[in-house]
């Protein structure tokens, strides 16, 4: 795996910004002084009129956006995870999911690998707040060329999206020149028939690796990235744990309200079948390198495959 | 038009205001027949707005930040042509396009939901931005409670306006000195708000008397003159102007009146025609 790249999906965000930049001029983007870290920053060097800076001051950033939007453009509002959906729900909420307006919302930083800085920057709640709003479409890629391909799509769709990218630099595992990305269409990426994982982020990497150990193990995973939290692919879900009947759901978010939860729901009112949740304990993040506190927290191959293996014990 | 025309026109829109609180049986009577001029001449003189064409692309925009005023709001674009003033006995029913609070995908001539205090203004700058950014000619106007102003998101708005000096941008405070818990001083007051507002960049203009036509007139020509700086008119207003028992009593400020006070309210009005 030495010459597998990596790249964090935050880069992977400002980068098709540029690329989507020199297409179109309908479009700003703005931050809330964070756009060395949201990598907004390639977007400002490239096109530095059109982009524009909020300070610290989420909130109104959000407004901003929204102010746009109602001329016909878009704009995309960044900042971290935790103040985007976290500080500025309200806005995000009544200014921006209410009046349905094209606002792509670039959240960064999500998650505990956010690392160091611990957990008032570790946002696990940002799925779950963002797929309460109504119209609101929410999608956390897995790498890189997933990432690229929602940005794109984000910016063509006509409504709010909320994108969930991190900071940790994750390996690129789709194939730039066939990867076919589909909001609210998930993918099959390895075929099983004991369990279902259902994974979305950089736990989709996770899962794959995971389902190889589990298979030298006896078990035979199947393995679905959901990169769209909302619209739930509920089909591609069902139809697997009609085959598997069990079902384990990996994000690097809450257990509460997030993947998890929107997998669950759906499997219930379809077809009930044994689910176990991998994700964030109800518990806040702590300070440590990323990797590590991914492996402490049990969002490694690791923690998915002893997961896998409780649940099928 | 001229100041006569413009008091008839606005005592119509405050008997739609007084009438449409009254049919929904709640709303806030008081701070929309307060800021009733104002919006009355933003509509009638002031924006290049088209009844026929709501969403014409060049036209001027308002946000009413303060959004629980929006009887005034809907009456205006009633008796502006926009929808029939019937609709305004539809205020807060269901299936009515007349929200409790505006709603853009609802109600034509809307140019933002609003509602949550402190959030339309930053919408409004948003607006602004976008002309300076896109070359539009338009102008963004923005309607502010006194009361309002205590929230954190309009100083990170204004602090934004200021230094991007958006000069296609007037705000106006609607600064009647009353809130829900009692007066502004009372309450978490805002005062001085013109010394904040320039201390925020912005070009301020007082307006000793908000229901008088001849001041109002006076202060959107020298906003519309400013440039290189946003506006902000503050002009004082008596909460709930027109209906006596309702001026400058915050008792009114979110009460609908009961069928015998709306017969009073409506014999002022219709005396003052």
């Amino acid at each position: 795996m030495a010459d597998v790249k990596k790249i964090a999906t935050r880069a992977s965000y400002g980068e098709a910004l540029v690329e989507l930049g020199a297409e179109h001029d309908d479009f700003v983007v703005l931050d809330a002084d964070l756009a060395a870290a949201t990598q907004t920053g390639k977007f400002k060097a490239a096109y530095p009129d059109r982009f524009f800076d909020a300070g610290i001051a989420e909130e109104n950033m959000m407004g901003i956006a929204a102010g746009i939007a109602t001329t016909g453009r878009v704009a995309f509002a960044s900042t971290f995870a935790m103040f985007a959906a976290g500080r500025a729900f309200e806005q995000v909420r009544n200014s921006i999911g209410y009046p349905h307006l094209n606002v792509k919302i670039g959240a960064t930083h999500a998650g505990i690998s956010v690392g160091e800085d611990g957990a008032t920057h570790q946002c696990c709640e940002d799925v779950a707040l963002m797929r309460t709003i109504p119209g609101m479409t929410v999608i956390v890629p897995s790498d890189d060329v997933e990432a690229k391909a929602a940005v794109r799509a984000a910016y063509e769709m006509d409504g709010p999206v909320y994108m969930r990218f991190g900071r940790l630099a994750v390996p690129v595992f789709n194939d730039e020149e066939t990867y076919e990305f589909e909001i609210g269409r998930g993918v099959k990426l390895r075929e099983g028939s004991d369990v279902t994982i259902v994974a979305c982020g950089l736990m989709v990497q996770a899962a794959l690796e995971a389902a190889d150990t589990l298979a030298d193990r006896g078990i035979d995973a199947e393995v679905i990235n959901i990169h769209t939290i909302k619209p739930l692919d509920e089909d591609i879900i069902v139809e697997s744990a009609k085959k598997t009947g069990r079902v384990v759901t990996c994000e690097e978010h809450s257990i509460i309200g997030g993947l998890g939860d929107a997998v669950l729901a759906a499997l219930a009112e379809k077809h009930p079948v044994p689910v176990k949740k991998v994700g964030v304990m109800d518990t806040f993040g702590e300070s440590g390198p990323a990797v590590d506190l991914l492996h402490k927290y049990g969002l490694d191959a690791e923690g998915v495959t002893a997961a896998v293996e409780a649940f099928m014990a | 038009m001229g100041d006569d025309e413009l008091k008839k026109v606005a005592n119509e829109v405050r008997r739609g205001i007084v009438t449409s609180v009254h049919a929904a049986k709640s709303g806030h009577p008081g701070g929309s027949l307060g800021a009733a001029d104002i919006i009355t001449y933003l509509y009638f003189e002031e924006m290049d707005v088209d009844p026929a064409d709501p969403h014409k692309a060049g036209r001027d925009r308002f946000v009413l930040s303060k959004g629980h005023c929006a009887p005034a709001l809907y009456s205006a674009l009633a008796c502006r042509g926009f929808f029939p003033k019937e609709d305004l006995e539809t205020l807060r029913h269901i299936g009515s396009h007349l929200q409790g609070h505006p709603n853009m995908n609802d109600t034509p001539g809307v140019d933002m939901s609003t509602g949550s205090l402190g959030q339309g203004i930053s919408a409004a700058v948003g607006m602004a931005l976008a002309a300076k950014h896109w070359g539009d000619s338009y102008r963004t106007y923005c309607l502010l409670g006194d009361g309002e102003i205590e929230e954190g998101q309009v100083w990170e708005a204004a602090m934004f306006a200021g230094n991007h000096a958006l000069d296609n941008l007037c705000l106006i405070v609607d600064h009647n000195g009353l809130q829900i818990d009692g007066t502004i001083e009372e309450v978490n007051s805002a005062m001085p708000i013109a010394d904040k507002f320039r201390a925020f960049k912005f070009h301020v203009i007082e307006v000793a008397d908000g229901n008088d036509f001849e001041q109002i007139r006076a202060a959107f020509a020298e906003a519309r003159a400013t440039k290189g700086a946003p506006t902000c008119i503050v002009a004082e207003t008596v909460k709930g102007k027109g209906v006596s028992f309702m001026e400058n009593n915050v008792g009114w400020h979110g009460k609908a009146p009961n069928d015998e006070q709306f017969e009073q309210a409506m014999a002022e009005l219709e005396k003052e025609a």
